[in-house]
């Protein structure tokens, strides 16, 4: 089956005042679609850069990613913006709201963007699913971080994208407003079949996930290595 | 104890330039650096702009004396005097003038006779023609010796052409030139006899210097303004009795008002900037403090004092302030340079270099709008608690409204009565402005609120950009009404002024009258009325005119010295033109009192203009002496009249019933159409009544329209400069949400946006906020265009709707523009940021 993210020998260098940085090695993952996938790791091991990758958001300094069959490197800016207003939806862990826009406005803004028909429409219905049907028209400042981030969860889900990337979706909530989030998301993933990609240090969002693959240090650990990791500490935190 | 807890000014200043140099290589003074030197730039290159305008026209002025200082007197004037001004190596010139007659063959004329010397003029230049009323161009020098340069009107009356031969005294001369025009001619429009240019050298031979002739004697002086000013102080306690001094500022009191409006104008322009510039520096000082509160609380965490706070960020505004304050003078030096370049075919003439001053004005300026503007959120850096260290999303510390408001105004009030040197004018223009701006402020606020409804109604990428406007709503308001006060007063001087002008242009009738005919002679009345009657002229009678000056009122001596307005110390210098009428002229009214009854003629009766009344403080009952011909005339107002000036009948300020005036000289004055292919008559008109003045209306019509074209296009040009100061403002507020942008501008891309649906989102932002400018702009201009047509000029003014396009459409492309220019660099800003800000 062809996967719909690949990322083929994927390395990333910067450059740092101690000379180059290795932030990212060789990292190769297929993820099929309507998988979902938790990428752990300790902080600094690289797991936002990996997101950032995988989405287009950034390029690799050597390596490839394909988006449902498109070569991100072989894009532009702009051609990338497309695959991404096309198949890929976003939910970040500080919210990433447009301040100056109501929530249905900021829920409308990529259906608009990709120039889909009933934008209007498509945000109410998923605003009313995540349940904030009754506050379209607040601004991201009038709702709580539970709020902002249903509403930025809407925004993804709103698109029906193919792919959708979390990044710590739980990191600025608070421990049941982040459970009551994450239900929320594999929720709406189970009814879209979306394929998530889903960057975490908490392991029960981990522990939702099909496949769980582990950054240590800029490499992708085996996978057998990072389900030992996440139920090792699912046990310790029991 | 050591460190930042101490908190000495010894110990806080390296620790101050320190952070300042860090500050400056992490860019975070860039902002503010960048907006305080485009505030002093704009300061002071309006100041060096003013300051050589303002020597331009005090050179201008000079032309009025075709000197700088010109000794006058009745008698020849000592020798002392020129070698003493020689000696400081000043430019010297002699004039010697006197009425005499000059004669060609069988015809003769009374002539004003000049005769000068080969320095003359040193201000202003002589033009000649070869024939008359034929293209004229500039001569160097006077007439050479042996020859003579004659008014035009003088060819008519004497029958001679260039090349002829006139007699002047016991000499002949060659008429050599037409002589179009001189620069000091200027004077009593009623006094003009045609003149009559010749050499010095050749008056001996003329023998028409006699003991007791009238003849006035001139020495011209001219130099550097301030090699001048010390002649003249050295010259004052050597004036003899019968020399007098006349410089630029107290040769003529009409003239020095006309400097003083000018000087007014102008530091009204400058101080529209400085406001604007003001509020661009707050704006940028005002980010710089919230990104500095969460260093401000790390070092409160770590032990400093809030006094230490303090002292940290007074010592790096006030290094920043003058590193700025310098960069912006020498930007403003350069500017002007650039501008005086750009326009020097519409300048008149070279201007000179500018003084030294406006560098002055240049640091205290930066200095005070800095601190003004600037520092009342800096210093609220030293309240930011050490507990914030601990909180994720702490709301920034507002500064407190009436600290921000009240110093800026301080600050602005510092600025305007310096700019303005003169209190009064200066709470005028702070009152003024303030109410001007608070008036957009309101406007702009009106208009910013209207856009929301749209906001529905819209795509994605306009809907971006007017949330921007909403979700920025006061720094909208504010660019709003930066940009409008710029356009505003733009279209004032450009549109409105037009309109005005041919709205009052359209209210003459066609055929109203653009001749005068005075100084006829009582014996030649009659003969005038049938030579006009007889080619179609008369419509207008002859009025008799008297000159006399007004000596006492209600028996109190009244001079010059006792008025303050300059209007009423010229009325008082000079001799009215005094009039009699048994029933007031149609477009007369008395607006107090009453006219006299048949019965009533050569009684002590007078009827004054309302206007004139009010300038000299004189009111119905008062009594008025008047000195005519040597003997004193004393009568009572009974009558206050209003007259229509502009209908360019001749009229006068005060009348008397017949009979009171009767028995002292009078001349007649009278005013005709005369339709342009019909000019030939002048001369026959002239050849019948050669000692008869003509005044061409059309001539000093368009005199006075070239003085007040040139006066609003120096206007116009200080106000370009205002728009510019709206452009920091704009670039101000848009570095102070460039943050914001950026971050804005990561999701959206993130989102799938491409750089084409940023850039839409840009320009529907910028365009808009400039459509309102433009029509908040245009809406004042047009109100403030109605006022002035309402209030001051009495005319029914139709605004034109080209106001409002032009308005709007400049507003719109100009901060459309300059607003995305300002705001493209977050077009490429890279979405993976929208991860780093977590």
């Amino acid at each position: 089956m062809q996967a719909i993210v690949e990322a083929i020998n994927l390395s990333k260098r910067v450059a740092s005042p101690e000379g180059r940085l290795d932030i990212l090695q060789d990292v190769n993952l297929r993820i099929a679609p309507g998988a979902t996938v938790a990428v752990v790791g300790e902080s600094g091991s690289g797991k936002s850069t990996l997101l950032g990758l995988l989405a287009g958001l950034d390029l690799p300094s050597t390596g490839r990613v394909l988006i449902g069959g498109h070569d991100l490197g072989a894009l532009n800016e702009d051609g990338r913006a497309r695959v991404r207003a096309d198949m890929v939806g976003f939910v970040f862990q500080s919210f990433q709201l447009i301040p100056s826009l109501n929530a249905l406005e900021n829920v409308m803004l990529p259906l608009e963007l990709a120039g889909r028909d009933g934008a209007e429409q498509a945000a109410r219905a998923t605003l009313d699913r995540v349940g904030l049907g009754a506050r379209l028209r607040h601004y991201p400042n009038q709702l709580s971080g539970g709020e902002q981030q249903r509403v930025a969860i809407a925004r993804a889900f709103a698109p029906q994208p193919k792919v959708l990337f979390a990044d710590e979706p739980t990191g600025n909530l608070d421990r049941r407003t982040g459970a009551r989030i994450s239900e929320l998301l594999f929720a709406l993933n189970r009814e879209h079949a979306t394929t998530l990609v889903l960057v975490t240090h908490d392991v029960g969002l981990a522990e939702h996930c099909e496949r769980t693959v582990q950054l240590e240090a800029g490499r992708l650990l085996p996978e057998a290595q990072a389900e030992i990791a996440v139920v090792r500490a699912l046990e310790g935190s029991a | 104890m050591s460190g930042p807890t101490a908190g000495t000014l010894a110990q806080a200043l390296p620790f101050a330039l320190r952070a300042l140099r860090r500050d400056w290589r992490a860019g975070e003074l860039r902002v503010l650096l960048v907006a305080l030197v485009v505030a002093v730039a704009s300061v002071t290159s309006v100041g060096f702009f003013t300051d050589r305008l303002h020597q331009a026209m005090n050179q201008q002025a000079s032309e009025l004396l075709a000197a700088d200082l010109v000794v006058l007197s009745a008698n020849p004037i000592q020798e002392a005097l020129a070698r003493e001004a020689a000696a400081r190596g000043l430019g010297l010139a002699r004039a010697v003038t006197f009425p005499s007659m000059v004669l060609a063959g069988d015809r003769l004329q009374l002539a004003d006779v000049k005769a000068v010397d080969g320095g003359y003029p040193l201000r202003g230049r002589l033009r000649v023609a070869p024939a008359p009323y034929a293209p004229d161009a500039i001569a160097e020098r006077g007439p050479a010796p042996g020859t003579a340069w004659l008014d035009p009107r003088l060819f008519g009356v004497l029958g001679v052409s260039v090349g002829d031969r006139v007699t002047v005294g016991a000499s002949e001369l060659e008429v050599a030139n037409v002589l179009s025009y001189e620069p000091d001619r200027g004077g009593d429009l009623f006094s003009i006899a045609p003149r009559l240019l010749m050499n010095l050298a050749d008056i001996p031979a003329t023998r028409l210097i006699q003991p007791g002739s009238r003849v006035k004697y001139r020495l011209l002086v001219a130099g550097q303004p301030k090699d001048v000013a010390a002649y003249r102080a050295w010259l004052d306690p050597r004036i003899e009795g019968g020399e007098t001094l006349q410089g630029v500022r107290d040769a003529r009191p009409e003239m020095r008002m006309a400097l003083d409006r000018a000087q007014r104008f102008l530091g009204l322009a400058a101080l529209v900037s400085v406001v604007l510039a003001g509020v661009a520096v707050a704006v940028a000082a005002r980010r710089y403090a919230r990104r500095h509160q969460d260093p401000s609380a790390v070092m409160r965490c770590l032990g400093a004092t809030q006094g230490f706070v303090t002292r940290l960020f007074v010592i790096q505004m006030l290094a920043l302030g003058l590193l700025a304050s310098l960069a912006g003078s020498l930007l403003g030096y350069g500017a002007q340079e650039g501008l005086v370049a750009a326009l020097a075919s519409l300048l008149p003439g070279a201007l000179p270099a500018p003084s030294p001053l406006p560098l002055l004005s240049g640091l205290l300026t930066g200095l005070v709008t800095l601190l003004g503007f600037g520092l009342p959120p800096i210093m609220r850096l030293r309240d930011v608690p050490p507990s914030r260290v601990l909180r994720q999303d702490p709301a920034p510390l507002p500064p407190r409204g009436w600290v921000v408001y009240g110093s800026a105004l301080a600050a602005l009030a510092l600025l305007v009565s310096w700019q303005a040197a003169d209190g009064r004018l200066a709470a005028y223009a702070l009152g003024g402005t303030l109410a001007t701006v608070l008036i957009l402020a309101g406007g702009a606020l009106v208009m910013v609120r209207a856009l929301g409804p749209l906001r529905a109604r819209v795509g994605a990428a306009w809907r971006f950009g007017l949330a921007s406007i909403a979700r920025h709503a006061s720094g909208s308001m504010i660019q709003v009404v930066a940009f409008g006060l710029g356009i505003m007063v733009l279209l004032l001087l450009t549109l409105v002024r037009g309109e005005l002008l041919q709205n009052w242009q359209q209210r003459l009738p066609a055929d109203a009258p653009n001749y005068f005919l005075i100084n006829v002679q009582p014996d030649e009345v009659e003969v005038m009325k049938t030579f006009l009657t007889g080619r179609g002229l008369a419509g207008n009678p002859l009025y008799p005119m008297v000159r006399g000056r007004l000596t006492a009122v209600d028996g109190r001596t009244v001079s010059a010295d006792d008025y303050e307005n300059p209007r009423a110390q010229r009325l008082v210098e000079r001799e009215f033109n005094l009039s009699w009428a048994a029933r007031p002229q149609a477009d007369n009214e008395i607006v107090a009192g009453r006219w006299w009854s048949a019965q009533e003629a050569g009684k002590p009766m007078l009827s004054v203009e309302r206007g004139l009344a009010e300038t000299l403080g004189i009111g119905l009952g008062d009594e008025l002496s008047f000195q005519v011909a040597g003997r004193r005339v004393t009568a009572r107002v009974t009558s206050l009249r209003t007259v229509e000036w502009d209908s360019f009948r001749p009229n006068f300020f005060v009348v008397a019933p017949p009979g009171l005036l009767n028995a002292y000289p009078a001349t007649y004055i009278t005013s005709f159409y005369l339709p342009p292919e019909r000019q030939g008559l002048l001369a026959e008109l002239v050849r019948s009544f050669p000692s008869v003045t003509v005044l061409d209306v059309d001539a000093i019509m368009r005199k006075v329209r070239g003085i007040m074209d040139q006066a609003a296009l120096a206007v116009q040009y200080v106000f370009l400069f205002t728009l510019l100061a709206g452009l920091t403002v704009l670039l101000a507020a848009i570095q102070s949400t460039l943050d914001e942008r950026r971050r804005e501008s990561a999701i959206v891309r993130t989102l799938g946006g491409s750089r084409v649906q940023l850039l839409k989102g840009l320009i529907a932002e910028f365009t808009t906020l400039g459509a309102l400018s433009g029509l908040l702009a245009a809406l004042a201009a047009t109100a403030v265009g109605l006022v002035l047509a309402e209030q001051v000029f009495q005319l029914a003014y139709r605004p034109s709707p080209w106001t409002w396009v032009i308005g709007a459409l400049g507003g719109t492309l100009g901060v459309g523009l300059a607003g995305v220019l300002g705001t493209s660099r977050v077009l490429s800003h890279p979405p993976v940021e929208s991860l780093r800000q977590g």
